[in-house]
């Protein structure tokens, strides 16, 4: 999964503590694939009972085509389900902005080629604001400076530094364990038996 | 030498190497692995033509979409029929051991890990799951994984990590005795919020922690993740390490002797630094109850829903607001008394042995109230043997609840056991998400005694109210 730079207008979700639960329900779990769960992504708050998506929800209200989500903090909180970022993956969506983001989220996004761009509240509610001035804020976001800009700000985030390398060139973390194997089997033989 | 932690100790025997601006690479000793998070880790082995490394160190079970109901006659559907049979082919040509429904050692993935004795003091175990926080009972550092990290491992019994910052959780004092390991999880969930451990891995301790049964210890390590932490763990002492021996993959003989002394060992040094600690004095702490849509939302049983305005930031405003508008609770209501309508004893929280035993001493010669439906949930196949042989299931259908079969079951609600919408249940699972337990569901999470004196009275009820007559089953 590659990532360099997105310019997009925003989704907009400003709620603290987004769960797993929330981005994508336990029942829709039942797959063996990765594909398809954009349809599903938010569902419970997306859709009324008819199966209609609800005109006055974020996804609906956002521009086409909009592929960054602004979130509140602790996004992604809850289960480890790696079902999680390939919704929103599917759904089109290619980077997160939030105050902060739970631990098991952030790895998961980053290997699914979702940027977590972690901003302060004080930023985020500045591109809240922005968005509800002017429907349609462009934010930019570059990962090789590590920089955000919207409404003619421009801020730096923090990525971790690995993890960004691999993004940049489309590098699968796989590739790096599997190229340390020889350190592996020494590890391996020298505690084999604990 | 410096002084260490237990995790940092943990941490540097299993560093197989860290390069400079990269993560470390961890070895994994056990890879416990179920049928949701694991198919698409499969098949990206497949796609790049890479093997399970080590089938010996990996086992599997199935345990959140099969069904519970002990008729027979209900059957998974046809997604989790596929799901399941994914799992069954992916272990049989790897060569990984399966728990099978039904069979001996089946069951919740997280009870069952300790209870073959695959959970070891010192070790690293993951999991494509949140809850593998609970394997830190025996201090072994445990912590869930998303698919990916799953074809990680699977294929080179290693994960890249950051190392994570430390949290020193103490619990002081002596609990009441209607006060459980749930309890204490809820107050330390509600002083520090769901993001307050985020990053870190908290070591518990402190007398009331100590005091608390290795079971206990499970259910308080098991919600660690409810406070965003990476991990949660308790040092191993004799009790711990007691309880590990003569299970079906412990060591024998010789081999034990010298596992038992090298895992008594394993401690935080006098002196070593954490990155923040927590205490709070656990003999303050009452029944606990969640109120809300996030575990932090809890308070004691007895008291009411809090105002939204009592919160400081606005963020925390709107969070009340929309949680008790989903609960369907007005601010500053009464909980107790409310009336619920199904309680769900069961999860890897608290579906163990002292759990239901917990339950059936409140519901011994009582019954579930007429309108309540309550589902007893036992975390695996061991568990249930245990509980029939104590005649527990007798206690238990007397009174009028459901006996079931192994499994997650209520907790997550994608194996045909739910809530329905606007449903009140009372759970003693982990989570209280909007939906977690059927869509537009309503959950109170609590301890098992809490649960079940809501089931006999239909309401919400303060367990020592019922526990007057009966002999105290917890803290002994
Ligand atoms: S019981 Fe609940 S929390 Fe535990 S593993 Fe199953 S679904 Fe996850």
């Amino acid at each position: 999964m590659r990532f360099e730079r997105i310019t997009s207008t925003l989704i907009v979700l400003p709620i603290d503590n987004i769960d797993t639960d929330q981005i994508i329900p336990a029942r829709f779990l039942k797959t063996t694939s990765r594909e398809g769960l954009g349809e599903k992504l938010f569902h419970d708050w997306r859709y009324s009972k008819d199966g209609k998506a609800h005109s006055e929800f974020a996804l609906s209200i956002a521009r086409p085509g909009s592929r960054i989500l602004l979130a509140g903090s602790n996004f992604g909180c809850g289960s480890s389900r790696e079902h999680a970022p390939w919704a929103l993956y599917d759904f089109g969506i290619r980077a997160v902005i939030a105050p902060s983001f739970a631990d098991i989220f952030r790895a998961n996004a980053a290997k699914n080629g979702i940027l977590t761009v972690e901003v302060t509240r004080e930023f985020a509610a500045f591109l809240l604001e922005s968005q509800m001035r002017a429907l349609g804020l462009e934010v930019t976001i570059d990962l090789q400076a590590q920089a955000l800009s919207a409404g003619g700000i421009t801020i730096e985030f923090p990525f971790d530094a690995f993890s960004r390398q691999c993004l940049l060139h489309g590098r699968d973390e796989l590739d790096y364990l599997l190229s340390q194997m020889t350190e592996v089997e020494a590890y391996e033989n020298a505690h084999a038996g604990s | 030498m410096e002084p260490q932690t237990l995790f940092d100790k943990i941490w540097q025997s299993h560093v197989v190497k860290e390069e400079p601006g990269c993560p470390a690479v961890l070895y994994v000793d056990l890879h416990l692995i179920h049928e949701v998070t694991s198919p698409q880790a499969f098949s990206d082995l497949r796609r790049r033509g890479l093997r399970v490394r080590r089938p010996d160190r990996t086992f599997a079970t199935m345990d959140h979409s099969v069904q519970t109901n002990p008729t027979g006659a209900a059957r998974e559907d046809a997604a989790a029929t596929q799901q399941l049979r994914a799992l069954s082919e992916n272990c049989g040509k790897a060569g990984i051991s399966l728990f099978e429904p039904g069979s001996e050692h089946h069951g919740i993935v997280h009870v069952i890990g300790p209870e073959l004795g695959l959970t070891r003091p010192g070790a690293t175990i993951v999991c494509g799951d949140s809850h593998t926080s609970t394997h830190g009972a025996f201090g072994a550092l445990a912590f869930g994984i998303g698919t990916s990290e799953v074809a990680h491992v699977l294929a080179t019994q290693c994960l890249l990590q950051r190392k994570p910052r430390t949290m020193d959780v103490r619990f002081t004092g002596k609990l009441r005795p209607w006060v459980s390991a749930k309890d204490m999880c809820l107050a330390l969930t509600a002083k520090i919020g769901t993001g307050g451990a985020t990053g870190h891995v908290i070591e518990y301790r402190g007398e009331a922690v100590d005091q608390l049964s290795v079971e206990s210890r499970m259910t308080l390590c098991n919600m660690s993740i409810e406070a965003g932490a990476r991990a949660g763990m308790v040092a191993p002492d004799e009790k711990c390490v007691d309880w590990l021996k003569g299970r079906p993959y412990s060591p024998r003989g010789l081999a034990w002797t010298d596992a038992r002394k090298r895992w008594l060992a394993l401690r935080s040094d006098r002196g070593a630094n954490f990155d923040s600690h927590v205490r709070i004095d656990g003999s303050d702490i009452d029944a606990m109850i969640t109120w809300g849509t996030t575990p932090a939302m809890a308070v004691a049983v007895g008291k009411p829903t809090p105002r939204p305005d009592d919160f400081a930031t606005e963020s925390e405003r709107a969070a009340a607001a929309k949680a008790l508008a989903y609960m369907g609770l007005k601010p500053g209501e009464p909980l107790t008394g409310r009336r619920i309508s199904t309680v769900f004893i069961g999860s890897c929280t608290n579906g163990r042995i002292e759990d239901l035993r917990a339950a059936a001493s409140l519901l011994r010669g009582r019954s579930v109230a007429p309108h309540v439906r309550m589902l007893v949930v036992p975390g695996s196949q061991q568990v249930l043997r245990q509980a029939e042989a104590e005649g527990l299931d007798g206690v238990f259908k007397a009174a009028g609840a459901q006996w079931r079969k192994p499994g997650c079951s209520m907790c997550i609600a994608m194996n045909g056991d739910q809530i329905a919408e606007g449903e009140y249940a009372v759970s003693t699972s982990n989570r209280n998400f909007e939906g977690r337990q059927g869509k537009g569901g309503r959950t109170f999470l609590a301890s098992p005694l809490t649960a079940t004196a809501a089931a006999i009275t239909g309401r919400l009820t303060h367990p020592r109210e019922l526990m007057q007559e009966v002999p105290c089953v917890l803290n002994a």
